[in-house]
């Protein structure tokens, strides 16, 4: 590939959903791209590139601009952080939230929907205990195919059976041809929309509970600064973020802070001056 | 170090889920059908069985209900390991006292990611 196109390509994909590529992974540009050439009935990347430099048009960008997510996501991924929620974010938030009994929970960049659903799973598996609450949890992605397949909640066999107890899987699933669908009342405890992170988010509303995870890792210092300060903007301050396990706030943004003792989990941090001198850490 | 025995009647399978075991750190033996691995657990109950269905001579299905009746024999962990993949196999699994499915094709990450949900990793 032309060095000129590659940082074409780059540059576009970074205004457009933060993803930084670096040179060395101009052979991923040509492994994913090469199907949207094939759609927009193009010979290939030469091709592609002239089309972006002359027509713009956004059908076309949009569709390359996804086509370069990971999406890779799975249910209960790395298990330990759906047992905190269980363990130590729920019940704090049962406390906080008592008078008002309803909980907004975000899964940003939910990919194929995964992680609303594993909560929506956890949450009803706590059973009567939750009777009177109000649970609403909302998975975006800028992928428009991730979050259609996020809403159908239908997955192969090999999608269910990374993460997901079989119990679970008879319990809340059911087959459609090869195909397993996520039943209706799982379905309706979770909502999917479109949503970039680089954009306004105050639209979205109030989030008590925040997943934010394995995204992060795809952008440079300054976009995790921008988009974990809109996300702060976005909670009270005694909300919870969770990010993934490669990602962290240290040295990006003073707005959260680790929570004690729970690897993953991050707090509110309240505004300078009005906090008590920390000792210094690490 | 934990033991797993692995009953399958394709020596294809068994090398495989016995490479993808031995590196999650268990000891395996290994089993052609159900009635050797009667004999086996007979002589010896394992921590964890990774159970194949249709065999020849016992079939799984069939092995797994005798285990249970055993002496010693509620203590393995049975995760099925088969293509049979609908959800009414499933069932008679699990009422039959399975504890854990794997519909095959599977990798080692489904392969730790079950064994890690029977609390056996
Ligand atoms: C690796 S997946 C993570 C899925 C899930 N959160 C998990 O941890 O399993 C990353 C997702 O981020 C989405 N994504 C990338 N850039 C984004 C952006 N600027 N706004 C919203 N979503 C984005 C991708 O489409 C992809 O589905």
């Amino acid at each position: 590939m032309k060095v000129e196109d590659f940082d074409m390509f780059s540059t576009m994909l970074k205004q457009r959903s933060g993803l930084v590529l670096s040179r060395d992974k101009a052979y991923l540009l040509e492994s994913r791209l090469m199907p949207v050439a094939r759609k927009w009935n193009m010979k290939g990347l030469d091709e592609l590139a002239v089309a972006i430099r002359t027509r713009r048009e956004e059908a076309l960008l949009r569709d390359i601009t996804e086509a370069m997510t990971t999406n890779e996501s799975s249910f209960f991924r790395d298990q330990k952080p759906f047992d905190q929620f269980r363990d130590v974010v729920l019940p704090m938030m049962l406390a906080k939230r008592a008078a008002r009994r309803s909980i907004r929970i975000w899964s940003a960049a939910c990919s194929s929907g995964q992680e609303g659903y594993s909560l929506a799973i956890m949450l009803l598996e706590q059973g009567a205990k939750l009777d009177g609450w109000r649970f609403e949890i909302v998975g975006t992605d800028l992928s428009s195919e991730m979050v259609e397949k996020a809403k159908a909640g239908i997955y192969t066999q090999f999608e269910v059976q990374r993460g997901l107890p079989i119990t679970q899987l008879v319990k809340y699933f059911k087959q459609v041809g090869d195909k397993w669908q996520i039943n209706d009342k799982i379905r309706q405890m979770v909502t999917f929309r479109e949503y970039n992170l680089l954009t306004d988010l105050t639209p979205l509303g109030q989030f008590d509970v925040v997943f934010c995870r394995n995204v992060l890792i795809y952008f440079d210092q300054p976009t995790k600064g921008k988009v974990l300060e809109s996300i702060a903007k976005l909670m009270p301050t005694d909300g919870v973020l969770y990010l993934g396990g490669a990602e962290t706030v240290l040295g990006i943004t003073e707005r959260f802070k680790p929570m004690d003792n729970q690897r993953g989990l991050y707090v509110v941090n309240q505004p300078a001056g009005a906090q008590a001198p920390r000792a210094a850490v690490g | 170090m934990k033991s797993c025995l692995v009953v399958d009647d394709s020596r294809v399978v068994r090398k495989v889920a016995r490479k993808i075991l031995e590196e999650l750190h268990f000891a395996c033996s290994e089993a052609e059908d159900g009635r050797q691995a009667m004999e086996a657990c007979a002589r010896e109950m394992p921590h964890a069985i990774l159970l194949d269905w249709n065999m020849p001579v016992m079939t799984g299905i069939e092995f797994l209900r005798r285990l249970r009746k055993m002496s010693g024999g509620d203590a393995p962990k049975v995760v099925f390991c088969t293509t049979e993949n609908d959800l009414a196999h499933i069932q008679e699994a699990l009422s039959a006292g399975a504890n854990e499915y794997i519909m095959k094709p599977f990798d080692s990450d489904i392969i730790q990611t079950k064994f890690a949900q029977v609390g056996l990793i």
